[in-house]
């Protein structure tokens, strides 16, 4: 870790649940996103 | 405001999504077409009239990213995105009252111009944190934040669409539509507002990466006096012109190409192909923009320019006689199309380091405005005065495309030019303000 910690410092708290989360908020409509484009673009072999 | 330092084990991984939840909400603008049917009807709307809010909203976005870039960089990446959360938002609010009360200009007002701001400012807001907190991977990180630009008309045309099939097409139903997009971008936003931080100065990077902050830094009063600053502009204006080229007429152009053969291509079929060219968009901000990380940022240019005038070539020489061929060629192209707008953060904070460099991008911007006018005019004008002469199929198109070979042989030359900042245009900090924004730097080693 970079910043020094002493024994009597909390420890910072755990941001994995955060990090899920926030990629989930904007990685949810993206896939929708692109879902709805392959659904599209698989017209110009199928059209 | 001061900009939002971040507290001890902040994670670098939490600013990508603040950005993209930004720009993916902006990005709807290249999905205003989904509009422009319903309001020509329900308004009464020529063609032209229906398409004023999207026109004023891109020169909005490059007016206001030119100058309010140094209003981003001194009050923060938070202070931005609420400003483009609150003028994005309000602009649908102003367009749902213009809806609602049949006053058209109240739409052109409030999402060309109060939503246009909100583009320009929204646009820029992460990219110079972004590049402070991945000094390791510039390329990577700006990648992210504009692809989802690209990703944001993805997600809003067919969610426009479907919005419009269940409220209705009538007036009201469209100012609906435009109050429930108001309210979501609001909600959507919100995540970047509250999730962005600036990384904690006096900090060591544990990554091992350049560091920012360091180096080579120059003011954006002072890097728009600086011949590299416009080699860049001519770079970017050229790239993004030859690809505007492609996108303005790919539907028509695919059709045109094989109608005589015995392979040609449905109305059905071109759509698809337009799909394929936004998902080669998109694809190329993320993957080329980090290839620039490990290969550099003139040699991925070079690569943009140089092999995108030989695709043109080989279209224009013999993009008839194979669809296959065709379609790699422009896939190719769009993907240095998206390349080149997202690796031009990066390239700009090689050359004029971080301490400005949003507020540089901001005015670098104004080339895109330039392209988007050049290039759909170059295609249109000369396919409108090929067919008058009585060309059809592919040699409609010929005369274009060996315009934008030329235009990208520009570009290259432009980028062959570029040549480190002399130090007369660097900034020397006063000792407080070295003191203060010196070394930004991740403290977070994990996610290095």
């Amino acid at each position: 870790m970079s910043h020094p910690t002493s024994p009597s410092s909390p420890s910072p708290p755990d941001r994995r649940p955060l990090i899920a989360f926030a990629w989930l908020w904007v990685g949810a409509p993206l896939a929708y996103g692109l879902y709805e484009l392959v659904r599209k673009a698989t017209q110009l072999f199928t059209g | 405001m001061s900009p939002p330092i971040a507290p001890p084990g902040w994670s670098r991984w939490l600013v990508p999504p603040a950005a993209l939840s930004v720009h993916l909400s902006i990005g709807q603008a290249y999905a205003w077409s989904v509009f422009k049917p319903p309001l020509e009807s329900a308004l009464g709307l020529s063609g032209t009239q229906s398409a004023l809010p999207f026109q004023l909203a891109i020169v909005m976005l490059g007016l206001s990213a030119a100058f309010g870039g140094t209003l981003v960089e001194r009050n923060g990446p938070r202070w931005a995105m609420t400003v483009a959360l609150v003028c994005f938002s309000s602009g649908f609010l102003i367009s749902a009252l213009g809806a609602a009360t049949e006053q058209y200009w109240l739409i052109v007002l409030g999402y060309g111009f109060v939503g246009g701001i909100g583009l320009g400012i929204g646009y820029i807001s992460p990219v110079s944190t972004l590049i402070k907190w991945f000094p390791d991977r510039p390329g990577m990180a700006t990648g992210i934040a504009i692809m989802g630009f690209g990703g944001g008309a993805l997600i809003a045309s067919p969610w426009s669409a479907q919005m419009l099939e269940s409220f209705g097409a009538d007036p009201s139903g469209i100012a609906v539509a435009f109050l429930v997009h108001g309210i979501s971008y609001a909600v959507f936003m919100t995540l970047g507002v509250l999730l962005v931080r600036v990384p904690r100065a006096t900090e060591s990077v544990a990554g091992g990466g350049p560091s920012a902050g360091q180096g080579v830094q120059v003011s954006a009063r002072s890097a728009v006096r600086t011949p590299q600053f416009w080699c860049l502009w001519v770079v970017l204006c050229m790239n993004v012109t030859a690809g505007i080229g492609i996108l303005e007429k790919a539907a028509p152009m695919i059709t045109d190409f094989f109608a005589g053969t015995s392979t040609p291509v449905s109305v059905t079929a071109a759509a698809g192909f337009v799909a394929l060219l936004s998902a080669a968009n998109m694809a190329g901000r993320i993957g080329w923009s980090s290839t620039s990380d490990l290969i550099g940022r003139k040699n991925i240019y070079r690569v943009y320019l140089g092999v995108g005038a030989l695709m043109y070539g080989l279209i224009a020489l013999v993009g008839d006689s194979s669809k296959p061929l065709f379609i790699l060629c422009a896939l190719v192209i769009l993907s240095f199309y998206g390349g080149g707008f997202a690796t031009i953060p990066a390239y700009l904070k090689d050359l004029f380091g971080t301490y400005q460099v949003g507020a540089i991008h901001g005015r670098l911007l104004t080339a895109w405005s330039t392209a988007g006018v050049l290039g759909p005019l170059i295609v249109n004008w000369i396919a409108d005065r090929q067919e008058e002469a009585g060309k059809d199929g592919s040699s409609l198109y010929t005369l274009s495309l060996f315009i934008m070979i030329g235009l990208l042989a520009v570009g290259f030359v432009a980028n062959e030019l570029v040549r480190p900042v002399h130090a007369r245009h660097h900034h020397v900090p006063a000792p407080r303000e070295a003191a203060d924004v010196a070394p930004h730097q991740p403290q977070q080693p994990e996610s290095a």
